[in-house]
C-alpha cells in the first residue's frame, strides 16, 4: 500500500468510485480554522540568549529557572534535528518563529467575568465550556491561548481539597518548591532536540498536584490554542500525583487555517508515586494543513510518565487527527514496584498528513505491567507509522507486557508502518505483539450501504468500531466529542 | 411492485443473467430454485446494486427504476437483502448498527426519528420474533456468531427495517432444522398484504414452512419455468437434469 515517494503519485484516473469517495473525505475542511482579533503581545522573530531572558523577566521568573533555561538553550544549540521517524519534514528555520505571544491583558483575572470577549467567544466557537455550569459535567478548564493561561476555572472549589492546579507560571511564582523538585526530571532538557528547545522558551502550561490519599472529583482538562500567526507554541505540563492520590486529565487542542507550517513543542512530565494513579488523555486537532500539505501544525511533542512509586499506574490515551506532522510517544518508565502502563492511541493521517507515533514501556521495577493499543488509520495521501518500545531491564524481573498494533487502510495512495521494538534483559519478562492491517473491504461498506446508511455513516461507524477499544479509555463527552471528529476528518466537503 | 424485464449481468466479460424477467405483486412470496452456477446469487446482488455488475435491461420497483439508484437509496425505497455471507463489523453492537440505519431509512422514508425508550421497545420485540437472545443486541455486528446465529441475525434485521420486498439469499443453508422453523417462522409473522419476498434456495425444506405462492427455476441465467408450489416438490423429486435437457 505504502507508496514509494521517489515515484510521483498519479493523478486519479483509473480509481474505482469508491477510492474517488474515499480519498475526497481525506481532503475534508478543517472546522476550526478561524482567527480571533486579540490585542496580541508577540515577542519579534528569532531565539537568542536576550530573548530567553525577555520571556523569563516577562514571566517575573526566578533565577534557578532562568538559569536551566539558558543551559537547555545552550544544549540544544549543540543538538541536531531527529532524523529517524518515518517522516519527511521540511527544514525549520527556527529563527523564523516568535517565541512569545499572548493577549494583551494588562491586569490578572479575577474571574470569568473579566475574560476578553473576544478569548471567550474563541473558545466558545470550540465548544469549550468555561461557564459555571461545567461544576455539573464536572470539568475543570485551564485554556492556554497562544503561549499563555489564560482562565483557569474551579481552582478555589479544587483548593479545599489541596489540590492545585493552575498555569505553569503561576506554579512557578505560588509553588516554587514542588516545581523545582520535578521540572525536567522526568525529561530533562537534554532528551531530545524539541524537548531542549520547549525547556529554553516554554512560556506557560498546567501545573497540577493532587495531595496523598485525594481523589481528584473532577477531571481536569486544559485546551491549547495557537492563534497568532508566526508563532510556535511551547508550552509545559507538569502533573505530580502523591500517595494514593488519583487524577484524570483531558487535554485538547486545535489551531486556525493558516498558509504557514506553525511548530508546537510541548513537554509534558507525569509523576505517580506510591499507589497513585494518573490517567491523561489527549485529543489533538490541530489544523492538519491542505489536502496538497500546504500549512498545518508540526506537533512536535514529548511525553513521559514516571510510574515513581510502589504500585503507581500511569495511562495515556490519544486521539490524533490533527497537525500536518505528528511526532510523538507518550511513554512510561516503571520505576516502582508492581506499577503500571498503559498506552491506547487512535492517529488518523488523512490529506497530505504524516504520523509517527506510538510510545516506550520502559521496566525498571519487579512485577510491573504494561498494556498498548494502538489504532493507525490511513487514508488520502496520509502515512502513519507506529513506533513503539518495550524494554526490560535486568533488575525487572516478572514483567508482562502485551502490544497490539492495527492499522486500517483506506483508498490506495495511504501508507501504514510498524516499527515494534524490543530490548528484553530480564529472562523471565513476558511479552506479546500482535499486528494487524486491514482495509475497509468494499463487502463492508456494500452490506452498511444495504442496511440504508450512506458511504460517509457507513466509514464513520465502521472507523468508529475500529477505534471503540481506545475509545471506551476517554470519559463520556471527551469519546463523544472524539467519535465525532474522526468522523469529520474522514468527511468531504466536496459534493 | 416489482417487475424485471429482459436483464442481463455479467461479471468480467462473463455472462451470469442472460435476459431474465420476473414480476412480484404485492403480498406475494416468490421462491427461486436453481442449480449452483445458476445465477441465483447475482440476480439478489444485482437488485441491492452491489458494485462490479454490468447491468442491461429494466428493473422497476414501486414506479421507479431501481438500476438508477446507489444501494442505500434502493434499501430507503424498501428493498431488504439476507445476505447469504452476512459480514462482520468489529466494534460496532448490533443495537448501535440498527439504530443508525433505522434513523437514516426512517428519516429517509419522512418517518420521525424513534425514541430511545422506544427503539429499545422495538429491537427486544423483533429479537423476540427470531429468538435472538437479547445479550447479541450489545454484541459486535455478526462477530463470533454461529453461521445460524448470523442467519437469524439477518431477519432480525430485516423485521427492524421494514421492508416492502425482501431478498432472502440462500438464508436456509447452514440452518439446522430448529434454526429453519424459526427463522421460517419469523418471515410468515412479518407477511402482510403490501410486503413480498424473493426466497432463493437450494431445497424444499424452507418452502414447506413458507408456502410460496409461485416458484420459478432458474438455469443458466434465464428463467427456465414458472409454477407454484408443486413445482418444488417435483424438483426435489426429479432435480433439475430433466428442466436442463428441456433447455438443450
Amino acid at each position: 500500500m505504502s507508496e514509494d515517494p521517489t515515484v510521483p503519485l498519479p493523478e486519479m484516473n483509473d480509481n474505482s468510485e469508491e477510492d474517488v469517495l474515499l480519498n475526497r473525505w481525506a481532503e475534508q475542511d478543517y472546522e476550526f480554522g478561524f482567527v480571533s482579533n486579540i490585542d496580541q503581545e508577540i515577542v519579534p522573530k528569532g531565539l537568542n540568549e536576550e530573548v530567553i531572558r525577555w520571556i523569563s523577566a516577562r514571566k517575573e521568573e526566578p533565577l534557578w529557572l532562568l538559569d536551566w533555561r539558558l543551559k537547555a538553550y545552550r544544549h540544544w544549540l549543540n543538538m541536531t534535528t531527529p532524523q529517524w521517524a518515518h517522516l519527511e519534514i521540511p527544514a525549520i528555520d527556527f529563527q523564523n518563529i516568535s517565541y512569545y505571544a499572548a493577549p494583551k491583558a494588562a491586569t490578572k483575572l479575577n474571574s470569568l467575568d473579566e475574560l476578553d470577549p473576544e478569548i471567550k467567544s474563541t473558545y466558545d466557537k470550540l465548544g469549550i465550556p468555561l461557564e459555571e455550569q461545567l461544576i455539573l459535567a464536572g470539568v475543570a478548564v485551564d485554556a492556554v491561548l497562544d503561549s499563555v493561561s489564560v482562565v483557569t476555572t474551579y481552582k478555589e472549589k479544587l483548593a479545599e481539597k489541596g489540590i492545585i492546579f493552575c498555569s505553569f507560571s503561576e506554579a512557578v511564582r505560588e509553588h516554587p518548591e514542588l516545581v523545582k523538585n520535578h521540572l525536567g526530571k522526568v525529561v530533562p532538557y537534554t532528551d531530545n532536540y524539541y524537548a531542549a528547545l520547549n525547556s529554553a522558551v516554554f512560556s506557560d502550561g498546567s501545573f497540577v498536584y493532587i495531595p496523598k490519599g485525594v481523589r481528584c472529583p473532577m477531571e481536569l482538562s486544559t485546551y491549547f490554542r495557537i492563534n497568532a500567526a508566526g508563532t510556535g507554541q511551547f508550552e509545559r505540563t507538569l502533573i505530580v500525583a502523591d500517595d494514593e492520590a488519583y487524577v484524570s486529565y483531558l487535554e485538547g487542542c486545535t489551531a486556525p487555517k493558516r498558509d504557514e507550517n506553525q511548530l508546537h513543542a510541548a513537554v509534558v512530565e507525569l509523576v505517580a508515586l506510591n499507589r497513585s494513579e494518573i490517567r491523561y488523555a489527549t485529543v489533538q486537532n490541530w489544523y492538519p494543513g491542505d489536502a496538497n500539505g500546504i500549512g498545518g501544525i508540526y506537533n512536535f511533542v514529548t511525553k513521559r510518565g514516571l510510574c515513581q512509586g510502589i504500585s503507581s499506574k500511569i495511562s495515556w490515551t490519544q486521539v490524533e487527527t490533527g497537525s500536518a506532522i505528528t511526532w510523538k510517544y507518550p511513554s512510561v518508565v516503571l520505576q516502582g514496584d508492581c506499577s503500571t502502563g498503559e498506552f491506547y492511541s487512535v492517529a488518523l493521517a488523512a490529506r497530505a498528513q504524516q504520523a509517527d507515533t506510538g510510545t516506550k514501556m520502559i521496566h525498571i521495577g519487579k512485577d510491573t505491567t504494561s498494556r498498548i493499543v494502538s489504532k493507525g488509520i490511513s487514508a488520502g495521501r496520509g502515512q502513519n507509522a507506529y513506533r513503539g518500545l518495550v524494554k526490560v531491564r535486568e533488575s525487572a524481573t516478572n514483567v508482562r507486557n502485551y502490544s497490539q498494533c492495527d492499522s486500517l487502510l483506506m483508498g490506495d495512495r495511504c501508507g501504514a508502518h510498524t516499527y515494534p521494538y524490543f530490548e528484553i534483559n530480564s529472562p523471565d519478562a513476558q511479552v506479546e505483539h500482535e499486528a494487524t492491517t486491514s482495509k475497509i473491504e468494499e463487502d463492508l461498506l456494500y452490506y452498511c450501504q444495504q442496511r440504508g446508511l450512506s458511504t460517509e455513516e457507513a466509514i464513520a461507524l465502521i472507523v468508529n468500531g475500529y477505534a471503540k477499544e481506545v475509545l471506551d479509555k476517554l470519559p463520556m463527552e471527551f469519546a463523544v466529542e472524539a467519535r465525532k471528529l474522526l468522523a469529520i476528518s474522514l468527511e468531504g466537503s466536496v459534493g | 411492485m416489482l417487475e424485471i424485464t429482459d436483464l442481463h449481468a455479467s461479471v468480467d466479460d462473463k455472462a451470469i443473467l442472460k435476459g431474465l424477467n420476473l414480476q412480484i405483486r404485492p403480498g406475494e412470496v416468490h421462491a427461486i430454485m436453481g442449480p449452483n452456477g445458476s445465477g441465483k446469487s447475482t440476480l439478489s446482488h444485482v437488485l441491492a446494486g452491489r458494485p462490479g455488475y454490468e447491468v442491461r435491461g429494466s428493473i422497476q420497483f414501486n414506479k421507479r427504476n431501481l438500476l438508477d439508484l446507489v444501494p442505500e437509496e434502493r434499501a430507503w425505497a424498501g428493498l431488504f437483502l439476507a445476505f447469504q455471507y452476512p459480514v462482520e463489523i468489529p466494534g460496532v453492537s448490533n443495537a448501535n448498527f440498527m439504530r443508525s440505519a433505522l434513523n437514516q431509512v426512517r428519516c429517509q422514508r419522512g418517518l420521525p426519528v424513534l425514541e430511545a425508550s422506544d427503539f429499545l421497545k422495538l429491537i427486544r420485540e423483533k429479537a423476540a420474533l427470531v429468538q435472538l437472545d437479547p445479550s447479541f443486541l450489545s454484541r459486535p455486528v455478526n462477530m463470533g456468531f454461529s453461521g445460524g446465529e448470523k442467519k437469524r441475525n439477518e431477519i432480525f434485521q430485516m423485521a427492524m427495517l421494514d421492508p416492502k420486498l425482501a431478498i432472502l439469499d440462500e438464508t436456509d443453508s447452514g440452518l439446522d432444522i430448529d434454526a429453519l422453523r424459526i427463522v421460517a417462522e419469523g418471515v410468515t409473522k412479518l407477511r402482510r398484504e403490501d410486503n413480498s419476498f424473493l426466497v432463493i434456495t437450494h431445497y424444499q425444506r424452507l418452502l414447506d414452512h413458507l408456502k410460496p405462492d409461485i416458484v420459478h427455476v432458474l438455469i443458466d441465467g434465464k428463467i427456465m419455468r414458472t409454477g407454484d408450489y408443486t413445482l418444488a416438490l417435483e424438483l426435489e423429486e426429479k432435480g433439475y437434469d430433466w428442466l436442463k435437457a428441456e433447455t438443450v
